[in-house]
């Protein structure tokens, strides 16, 4: 059974001051395996973070529907660990507590969730930060915790909505090589939605490209290139240089429709 | 050194004003019965606070209990009204029905001044504690309330889809995200809240009931004790500082998380 499946997805945003209907996303069709890494990619406004978030089930879809794991999404849960594009680590508990709160929410004592944060910091390379706050934190770190606190509610999929975007160049890059790392280790789906081309290639074992209003996904192009990949790479070079020519060719085409 | 000149700087202030005051009163500018001399001020109310000398004549080692019945009211009523104003302004702010059905009634009162309840205050409850806990409630109920629908009302919706990611029910995410993350502007309200609070407790005392501070100021003015009432007003500043004290300390261990967030990072 695929990991995700997106059956006619529409997305339809009722504008209430201009009383008319913004179709964000068009019939979106796509089936994610497990243990894949599925980058969507896409210019900001094509409604990739909207698909994501119905997958989330933060949004409902206006038709069709959403799977995960054979089961139909009618709301937020904790099969469906999310990374938020803002760390939103709650400020008022330490980096082991917003790891661990899931299990407080579950009711677990105190000793047994301690000791089930402490793999997770350990695993994003946190040992030492246990009982810093958030405001504590730099964003690398904060976006560490993000990651930690998803993959402890062991879901069935990790969503990630460009969390490594506020980062600086350097960081970013650090965060790309250990997430890989993770998720070579831990094993699981991930759908990861990026607006950089570089960042989908480093990451996914597939990319799907989404283009502009309406949303539309496009084409679905699988990355056999191995880990760690090397950005200067020719294999690497042609496949960056074959998106981007799509999107040049999306833009074009946008820019004409809009003129006449 | 450095660090004892510091601490002095507060006192600065106030070590001036009394200097001044005590010159002013010896001048002769003023009758001295009307301004009495910050000497004569202390001298009775350590006859007040110890029975040194019987010259705070019936008043004579009344301080501990008149401050304590001031306490007292204070304190059951800003109970009252902090345990209302957080429930309700949480749920005002969390769910909309509530909103729209109860709060524009809430504002209606809102603006009536505290003070303007006390004839009802006193049918109601007759002169004794309860017109005064009344009034206290009323007058720290909507600065808690207000500030607890504004802390829920901006509390990050982020954090509440972090919550509902990890399967939070309505109830633990009013418990363990919705206040905490209210907490700040809640704290805020609490301060505003005690400080009302107290002027509504010496100003019932000084009408509608027979003990405390305000009732000693009151009295006091009857017998042209000048010395009495500024005794008394300066118990008020001090126990109303002191209260307030105790607010900051409890912010600070609770509010723990927000260390370092001031401009300086200090």
């Amino acid at each position: 059974m695929a990991a995700i499946e997106i059956r006619n997805a529409v997305k339809i945003y009722q504008d209430q001051q201009r009383k008319r209907d913004l179709l964000a996303l068009d019939t979106v069709n796509l089936t994610v395996e497990k243990n894949d890494f599925l980058c969507l990619l896409g210019p900001s406004g094509c409604g990739k973070s909207t698909l994501l978030n119905m997958i989330a089930g933060f949004e409902s879809v206006s038709s069709g529907e959403i799977l995960v794991d054979g089961k139909p999404v009618t709301g937020p849960g904790a099969d469906r660990g999310m990374v938020f594009q803002q760390p939103t680590l709650m400020p008022w508990l330490t980096v082991w507590e917003n790891i661990a709160f899931h299990l407080k929410l579950r009711g677990v004592h105190k000793a047994a969730r301690r000791e089930e944060a402490q793999l997770y910091i350990d695993m994003v390379g946190l040992t030492g930060f246990e009982n810093h706050y958030p405001n504590e934190l730099s964003g690398g770190m904060a976006s560490r915790v993000g990651i930690a606190r998803a993959l402890l509610l062991n879901p069935a999929v990790i969503l990630m909505d460009e969390p490594f975007a506020a980062l600086d160049a350097q960081t970013r890059m650090d965060m790309q090589e250990e997430l890989v790392a993770i998720w070579q280790k831990h094993q699981g789906t991930v759908v990861f939605v990026t607006h950089s081309v570089e960042e989908a290639l480093v990451l996914g074992t597939k990319i799907a490209v989404m283009s502009c209003r309406p949303g539309r996904l496009g084409e679905l192009i699988p990355l056999d290139l191995p880990y760690p990949r090397d950005i200067t790479e020719a294999a690497f070079n042609d496949r960056k240089r074959h998106i981007l020519a799509r999107f040049k060719a999306e833009a074009d085409k946008a820019r004409k429709s809009a003129a006449a | 050194m450095l660090h004892l000149i510091r601490r002095g700087e507060r006192l600065v202030v106030p070590f001036l004003l009394i200097i001044g005051w005590e010159i002013f009163s010896r001048s002769g500018l003023l009758p001295a019965a009307l301004l009495p001399a910050p000497s004569i001020v202390l001298h009775s109310w350590a006859d007040w606070a110890f029975a040194i000398d019987g010259s705070s004549q019936t008043y004579s080692g009344h301080w501990l209990s008149d401050a304590l019945a001031s306490c007292l009211r204070v304190l059951t009523g800003y109970a009252i009204a902090t345990a209302s104003g957080v429930l309700l302004g949480i749920a005002i702010g969390w769910w909309r029905w509530v909103e729209r059905t109860i709060e524009p009634t809430v504002q209606m009162i809102r603006p009536i001044p505290p003070v303007s309840w006390i004839p009802l205050a006193i049918i109601w409850f007759g002169i004794a504690d309860k017109p005064a806990i009344f009034l206290v409630f009323l007058g720290a109920f909507f600065p808690i309330l207000l500030n607890t629908i504004h802390g829920v009302k901006t509390s990050d919706r982020n954090l509440i889809r972090a919550a509902a990611m990890m399967g939070a029910t309505e109830q633990q995410m009013l418990r363990q995200v919705i206040f905490p993350a209210a907490l700040p502007s809640i704290m805020a309200g609490l301060r505003i809240g005690i400080g009302s609070a107290w002027m509504l407790t010496v100003t019932a005392e000084m009408v509608a009931v027979k003990s405390g501070i305000g009732y000693v100021l009151w009295d006091s003015y009857y017998f042209l004790r000048y010395d009495l009432v500024l005794a008394a007003m300066v118990s008020i500043g001090l126990l109303g500082y002191g209260t307030d004290l105790l607010l900051k300390l409890l912010m600070q261990s609770t509010l723990r998380w927000q260390r370092g967030q001031t401009v300086q990072g200090r």
